[in-house]
């Protein structure tokens, strides 16, 4: 790596960690509006993370992750509005439920493959949503507020409750992104990358594959329920096709991935910043900002797979967060002097 | 009072008429090109608004509308597989439900800035009303019959079309190995794009029949598309019969779920659909 | 080693097909005459198959010329290839496995051109096959399989038949009732490319040969101008 790709490498690194520090120290440095601004960012990339990983890791493509996040949604609700416990305990309780819903799920779609499990996975949302509004006790069809005790408890000023919030969804993206980045960097995740790459190559080496795959299915159900407890927080209300909404909580975050960079560990974040200034600036023009979005992400996808990321990943010389294993520089010399000139082999496709 | 369950039966099985109708589309393009077009139920929906204009606009009979709508819903489908589908098809199958989804969404929105949200409707006229009385307070809706033998005769033509044809082989043959079908000199391209604009002209006759029977606005799309993919996994992929059989399983769930409420008739539909599919994950007549 | 210019039928010159990283051919040329049978041998790897499917158009990152009855066809669609006249056998037979044995065959039929062989010469010759015309073709054993691929593409009524390892995991009985074939194909003024890594079968039925290895010629000529011993060396490039 030369000089100028290693600062600009570098540059880059610094930057991110100058971001993530600011972010942490966001109540203090910015004003109410950017703060409410933020936590649905946070929130938001939360749920782009979750289905990265699923989609652009795991190979499982699925357009029902909104299920969890109104499932969080209602738990959430049902455990400190209905039934009186510690909101802070709430949350978490919240990502358990989703927790739990997710293995009969998984068991019914994963019967399904590809394409069919992605439509699989919208059809138990929309029951579940659909048996949500059937919940008097939670507002029925049309939904209900959160009570202002529970907001309350988040603070007593606006200005702390905010806070509060907003570190909660942080708190939860941080995590997100660190237990994604462990995994990623576990054996498991390097199995999930052999699996992306070459399914039976990978179950080959040992690779379980169906293992792989159901625990990224379940470990990403906690954090979207999570979040849903987080979104409700914010929304202040509970509401079928608000909490389920698949616009929102499914189809955003898909373009925003995909745009992003799907598959990769900074498409996620730079989609979701893509979003929120896509909508900044296009607030006015309705509905032709998700046409816009839609069309935006086709192009990408036709020109640059890897997404917006892809288009910046040409220039730089690494990841800006390295999640691959590099071989030793000893490793790769040696490597080199023992292979003769390329084996042409016929039938053999190169991993792309 | 059996009377009125078998009323609702009977009402079920009409009703996996319209369903079939919906889903013999979708079984084509799922079972040809081997990806889900998630945009299909929008493209029913945007048939509709077509036939709308047509009824409304020209003061065509409904008839002569759909009719009139099937050839250009050919060409339709067959320029959407040929210049923008055909780019994405192949072993990624994400990149199919990306585009999909996004023009799912792009005529969402386009329908809605040009219609507006309002439900809309065509009137089917004496067939809509007039009922047939089978005895013993039995009844059953003239417009519900022609549609369940518009489904069945669909089916049948789309059976003779690609079992007994020269284009039909063609087309399962790419099916079956797309690759081999290009090496030994058919086009699969060309023949992606003539089975999606046979896809497209079952739209426009389940638009033709859905357009009457109920109401739509821009929004309906995902429901039928849903409705869609339930019938063909439950039937079976691959099986266009078994669509025919899936759809009244359907309508009949949905029809009996009914009898409490609009919420539970939906969510009937796909809890039978989940029942199945955690019994026999391959369907009622899988063909592959 | 040419054919003369009034029967050749397929001219390679100079030809170069890239795959992802590297050159899979380099610089080949090759002819084939009217009712010429032609082997290329060469190891798994040498690219054998690659040169096949450049022929029939299926790989466009190609360099160099390919000319067919006088024509260059570098560029064109599979589709126009086949129905010009040239029809591949492909590798591992390939048929339709949810298509019976007559619908394998008449799709054959379809893309080629009209000409002298029809159904009946595929029943008269393959009787086996007219007995499960109705069969999937999926359900039939591997050298009736590779009858039915054989029996498509002659039914295209090709000028130049091209061959890709038709001996590949069948018995040798079954091979041997395949290449008695080759005879009467040859008689018609058919011209066959036959790619095969079974040297022994290969050179006795050709009148001429290529070696391949890496992409490149490296022995090119009659087999009975050759030794067995040099055949080896270049097989293998010692």
């Amino acid at each position: 790596m030369d000089l100028r790709s290693k600062l600009v490498l570098n540059g880059a690194r610094v930057a991110f960690v100058v971001a993530v520090a600011a972010m942490a120290a966001a109540p203090f440095l910015f004003s109410a509006t950017h703060i409410v601004l933020l936590t649905e960012f946070m929130s938001m990339l939360v749920l782009a993370i979750m289905w990265n990983l699923l989609a652009g890791y795991a190979d499982i493509v699925t357009v029902g992750q909104h299920a969890f996040v109104g499932i969080g949604a209602y738990a959430f609700f049902g455990f400190t509005a209905l039934w009186g416990l510690n909101p802070y305990l709430a949350i978490p309780l919240g990502g358990l439920v989703a927790l739990v819903i997710s293995v009969p799920t998984m068991i019914l779609v994963f019967r399904l493959r590809t394409a069919y499990l992605a439509i699989g996975t919208w059809v138990v949302a929309e029951l579940l949503m659909l048996a949500a509004g059937k919940l008097s006790a939670w507002g029925g069809g049309s939904g209900t507020s959160v009570p202002i005790s529970i907001i309350l408890s988040f603070g007593s000023t606006r200005g702390d409750r905010l806070a509060t919030i907003y570190w909660l969804a942080f708190g939860l993206a941080a995590v997100a992104m660190l237990v994604t980045y462990f995994l990623l960097r576990s054996r498991i995740g390097i199995g999930l990358t052999a699996m992306r790459d070459n399914e039976e190559g990978a179950a080959a080496i040992g690779v379980n594959v169906t293992y792989a795959r159901a625990l990224c299915f379940l470990g990403t159900a906690p954090f979207l329920g999570m979040a849903g407890a987080i979104i409700t927080l914010q929304k202040l209300r509970i509401a079928p096709p608000a909490s389920f909404s698949i616009t929102a909580w499914t189809v955003f975050i898909i373009f925003n991935v995909v745009i992003g960079g799907i598959g990769s560990f900074e498409g996620p974040i730079i989609g979701t910043v893509f979003y929120f200034l896509l909508r900044q600036y296009l607030a006015g023009l309705g509905a032709w900002h998700l046409i816009l979005l839609g069309g935006f992400s086709i192009v990408i996808i036709l020109i640059e797979k890897r997404g917006l990321w892809g288009l910046v990943r040409r220039v730089l010389s690494d990841d800006l967060i390295p999640i691959a294993h590099k071989p030793s520089a000893a490793f790769v010399t040696a490597t080199k002097a023992a292979s003769g000139p390329a084996a042409i082999a016929e039938t053999q496709e190169p991993a792309s | 009072m059996t009377a009125v369950w078998i009323n609702q039966i009977l009402q079920g099985v009409m009703l996996g008429g319209l369903y079939t109708l919906f889903a013999t589309g979708l079984s084509l393009s799922a079972g040809v090109m081997r990806f889900v077009n998630i945009a299909h139920g929008d493209f029913i929906v945007l048939a509709c608004y077509a036939l709308l204009l047509l009824t409304t606009m020209l003061g065509l009979n409904p008839a002569i509308a759909t009719l009139a709508v099937l050839p250009i819903a050919f060409a339709f489908g067959f320029g959407l597989q040929r210049f923008l589908l055909q780019h994405v098809v192949g072993d990624n199958v994400l990149l199919v439900i990306l585009v999909t989804f996004a023009l799912s969404i792009i005529i969402e929105n386009g329908l809605l800035e040009g219609f507006g949200a309002d439900p809309q409707k065509i009137s089917g006229g004496w067939m809509e009303t007039a009922t047939i009385a089978l005895g013993h307070g039995i009844n059953v809706g003239v417009f519900q019959v022609v549609t369940f033998a518009a489904a069945v005769i669909l089916v049948a033509a789309l059976d003779l079309l690609l079992y007994r044809t020269g284009i039909g082989a063609k087309i399962r043959a790419v099916s079956d190995d797309v690759a081999a079908a290009n090496l030994i000199g058919l086009s699969s391209v060309r023949i992606y794009a003539i089975a999606m604009g046979i896809s497209f002209v079952t739209v426009g006759v389940a638009a033709g029949f859905m357009s009457i029977w109920t109401n739509f606005d821009p929004a309906s799309g995902p429901t039928r598309l849903l409705i869609a993919f339930e019938v063909i996994v439950l039937g079976g992929l691959g099986s266009l019969w078994g669509s025919l059989v899936g759809g009244v399983v359907l309508g009949v769930a949905q029809s009996i779920g009914g009898q409490f409420d609009i919420a539970w008739q939906i969510m009937a539909g796909h809890i039978v659909f989940l029942i199945v599919l955690a019994l026999r994950p391959q369907g009622l007549f899988p063909k592959y | 080693m040419t054919t003369t210019a009034a029967s050749l039928l397929l001219a390679v010159e100079g030809l170069s097909v890239f795959n992802d990283k590297f050159r899979a051919i380099d610089h080949v040329d090759i002819s084939v005459g009217a009712g010429e049978i032609v082997s290329i041998i060469g190891a798994n790897g040498a690219g054998k198959s690659t040169l096949l499917k450049a022929i029939i158009g299926q790989d466009d990152r190609v360099e160099g010329k390919i000319s067919f009855a006088g024509s260059d066809i570098v560029g064109q669609a599979t589709e126009t290839i086949v129905a010009s006249g040239i029809m591949l056998v492909p590798e591992g037979r390939r048929l339709f496995p949810s298509l019976t044995v007559e619908e394998n065959l008449r799709l054959g039929w379809s893309v080629g051109r009209k000409g002298a062989i029809g159904f009946a010469d595929v029943w008269r010759q393959f009787p086996i096959l007219a007995e499960r015309r109705m069969q999937k073709a999926g359900s039939l054993s591997g050298g009736q399989q590779q009858m039915v691929a054989l029996g498509r593409a002659l039914l295209a009524n090709p000028r130049l038949l091209l061959c890709d390892e038709i001996s590949l995991g069948l018995a040798p009985k079954v091979v041997n009732e395949l290449y008695a074939l080759v005879p009467d194909i040859k008689r018609r003024g058919i011209g066959i490319l036959i790619v095969e890594q079974d040297i022994e079968r290969s050179l006795t039925v050709a009148d001429r040969f290529y070696c391949l290895l890496e992409g490149k010629v490296t022995l090119a000529g009659r087999p009975g101008d050759v030794t067995r011993d040099v055949v080896m060396k270049h097989y293998f490039g010692l």
